[in-house]
């Protein structure tokens, strides 16, 4: 042992002093330091502690899971909190709306083969993409004849589509058909056609301008008055329609702001090389847009998704219109609180996993343009 | 060429829809569907709601499988369209339902300017004022400057209006849009007071945690007479849904049920307006051009009108409302039908 103080040798390294390590380094590091992080930080924990604690009480300490259940007195009977009996009562209810019992294996299965579908367009590294692209162009039409039956499937009305159903095919077909239909509305309006260029305007000036219920009012009301007496047009088409259209306008200027931020030399290179328009779109010009519009695309897209909840003004049961019927009767009447955050989770989780995606693709398409 | 023979025919399908030149009569189409198309509410307790079986049962409800069965000698035929408040009206005159049997107040603009037809009233119905208790207010005359919960597009928001007008008093709206906002909104305390139709409130009172703790103030400040109702321009149909509630409330004063109207039409009656109803001695079904024993299928199918009451409003639901006023004509209410004859 050396115990000479002037001994220059080598020392071991020692340990860094523990308030700057582990949690407590983090949290001295993260939440106080500085008198203003001191102060956040201790206003954020009371808030934290006056709502989870309650919170948790409610929804779960305090809660009724059971199924079994089947009165909202009997509930209050075993708890004081959440009554979740109401969503096991309603739970096939919301996600299915009136579909009959019997034929919801076929919601199932054209719901697990979107995902199927949306492999092959969401990451270009699967394996067999070309083949599963194939399936991707034919499943609209598959998942039609699935849902609404015919060619030998037993038929069901639109009129029994509810729930998370309606919400999920309203907004995936929004979605789906909104994008394209905004990408060429956008080129349209760039064109130098002077015809092509006043009907894009006039009609994203036009569904821009309106609001989506009123659109939703005149799919409803209006639309029966220019259709020959006794025809009867979907309704649920028909609302599916003024949603794509609405949609499509909002697409329009997003991709019109990516096309604006592309210099006017990439253009003029795609000139120089002999590209033609088509070509010269597809290759440069979109490609590029597209990237850049990524965020607000998706938020235009989760803006659609969530707005699929006004169609229950105009009498399409979505999950909100299942779970107002559902409060109607006197045995649930007055759990709207457990409801509404059902439905607040399903909503919460499809536009959480589009924002992920979102960001995902940002960075795989990332260039290195910003960031630097 | 082409383009403008179909430009043409297009202006004169629009011609034809817009003057409503109607085409064949309703219980033609309703037959050739094979289904009445109804349209109810969208859900409010005791008049139309969905079980968790996913069925729409309800008072409402009733009166359409009432004329399902009168049409079709069975209940189930009938399809529901759910109608908010504001399409109810333009779904009912596009034609895209038969008939609308959704807690709809008979009033005079709706039957004379929107050219509706209101063949009857199920339930007669007026707006009052549900209050907390701990407010201390006995009367709705007390109710000056009070911010008051109030669901749009309704009659009940014009009554509001006009009552604190004509009371010289000042009221703040909290517009609500359904039953469940109101509730929620008033048990926040967002507003002092909520109005709706009396048997609205007697509904969120029964669902309230404390309901003793709120009360429905006496004041009934309209008269909601609510019916079924049609649109103008096929007189048959509406007789049809007229006297299928017609029926439901002679059933009642003559005690047939759901149970024994069976029993009761299988044999002669005493009294003669039964055997014309249930078509044993005459062929009153024909002239409507429904079969002869069609009002046993519409009893057997749903019951009378106290049946259909106390299954769905009754003091034995969690709703609990009384008769009242639409107790029978001969037990001091205004339940009437003319006779069937």
């Amino acid at each position: 042992m050396d115990k000479n103080p002037h001994n220059t040798g080598i020392r071991q390294d020692l340990p860094p002093p523990k308030m700057h390590v582990g949690v407590a380094g983090w949290i001295r590091k993260n939440m106080l330091s500085s008198p203003t992080d001191v102060f956040l930080t201790v206003i954020s924990v009371y808030i934290l502690y006056k709502i989870v604690p309650p919170l948790a009480n409610w929804a779960v300490l305090d809660a009724v899971f059971s199924g079994d259940v089947n009165h909202r007195n009997e509930c209050r009977e075993i708890a004081a909190g959440a009554c979740w009996s109401v969503i096991v009562a309603r739970f096939e209810q919301l996600l299915y709306g009136f579909y009959p019992v019997h034929l919801r294996w076929r919601v199932n299965l054209t719901f697990i083969l979107l995902f199927v579908a949306l492999i092959p367009l969401l990451y270009d590294q699967v394996r067999g993409r070309k083949y599963l692209l194939w399936f991707t162009l034919i499943y609209p039409i598959f998942a039609f004849f699935m849902l609404w039956g015919g060619l030998g499937l037993e038929s069901v009305e639109s009129s029994k589509f509810g729930g998370f159903l309606l919400t999920v095919l309203i907004g995936v077909t929004g979605i789906a058909v909104s994008l394209p239909l905004g990408i060429a509305l956008s080129l349209g309006r760039q064109s130098s056609m002077p015809l092509v260029r006043l009907l894009s305007v006039c009609y994203i000036e036009f569904f821009r301008g309106v609001p989506l219920i009123t659109l939703l009012f005149v799919a409803s009301t209006l639309l029966n008055y220019f259709m020959p007496p006794g025809t009867y047009f979907d309704l649920l088409l028909r609302v599916i329609i003024m949603v794509i259209l609405f949609a499509a306008a909002y697409i329009a200027e997003v991709v019109r702001g990516g096309l604006a931020a592309i210099p006017r030399g990439q253009f003029e290179a795609a000139d120089a090389l002999g590209l033609k328009y088509a070509n010269c779109m597809r290759l440069i010009i979109l490609p590029q847009a597209l990237k850049i519009s990524i965020p607000g695309i998706v938020n235009t897209f989760i803006g659609l998704y969530k707005d699929t909840t006004l169609v229950v003004i105009v009498g399409l049961l979505d999950p909100l219109g299942i779970s107002g019927a559902a409060l109607a009767d006197s045995k649930w009447q007055g759990l709207s609180t457990e409801l509404y955050m059902f439905i607040a989770l399903g909503f919460f989780i499809s536009c959480f996993a589009m924002s992920r995606y979102s960001l995902y693709l940002e960075r795989k398409l990332d260039t290195g343009h910003k960031n630097q | 060429m082409k383009l403008i023979k179909y430009l043409s025919f297009a202006l004169v399908l629009v011609g034809l829809a817009t003057t409503g030149i109607s085409h064949a009569g309703t219980l033609d189409d309703v037959r050739a569907k094979g289904h009445l198309q109804c349209g109810i509410n969208t859900g409010l307790a005791g008049f139309a709601f969905t079980d968790d079986a996913g069925n729409w049962k309800g008072f409402d409800v009733a009166i359409c499988e009432a004329v399902a069965a009168a049409v079709f000698g069975d209940a189930s035929m009938v399809k529901y369209t759910n109608l908010t408040g504001k399409t109810r009206f333009e779904a009912l005159k596009a034609g895209e339902v038969d008939m609308l049997s959704r807690n709809t107040t008979w009033t005079y603009s709706r039957d004379v300017d929107l050219k509706l037809t209101f063949v009857g009233v199920n339930y007669y119905d007026g707006q009052g004022f549900i209050v907390p208790a701990s407010l201390g207010v006995g009367s709705a005359t007390e109710l000056e400057g009070a911010s008051v919960c109030i669901q749009t597009g309704t009659t009940t928001e014009l009554n509001l209006a006009d009552y604190f007008r004509s009371n010289g008093m000042s009221y703040e709206p909290v517009p609500i849009e359904t039953n469940a906002e109101a509730r929620k909104n008033y048990l926040a305390g967002r507003c002092d007071v909520y109005t709706t139709d009396r048997s609205g409130l007697a509904a969120t009172r029964a669902s309230l945690d404390d309901p003793e703790a709120h009360v429905v103030l006496p004041e009934i400040i309209s008269k909601e007479p609510l019916g079924p109702l049609v649109r103008h321009g096929d007189d048959e149909w509406g007789d049809i849904v007229r006297w299928v509630l017609n029926v439901l409330i002679i059933a009642e004063e003559k005690g047939v049920t759901s149970e024994n109207v069976r029993a009761l039409a299988a044999e002669l009656q005493k009294d003669a307006e039964l055997n014309r109803m249930f078509g044993t001695t005459d062929e009153y079904g024909a002239m409507l051009g429904l079969s002869d024993d069609w009002v046993v299928s519409v009893i057997a199918a749903v019951g009378n009108y106290g049946e259909i009451f106390e299954t769905y409003l009754g003091v034995n639901t969690d709703i609990g409302l009384e008769r009242g006023v639409n107790a029978l004509w001969t037990d001091g209410g205004l339940i009437y039908a003319p006779p069937y004859r």
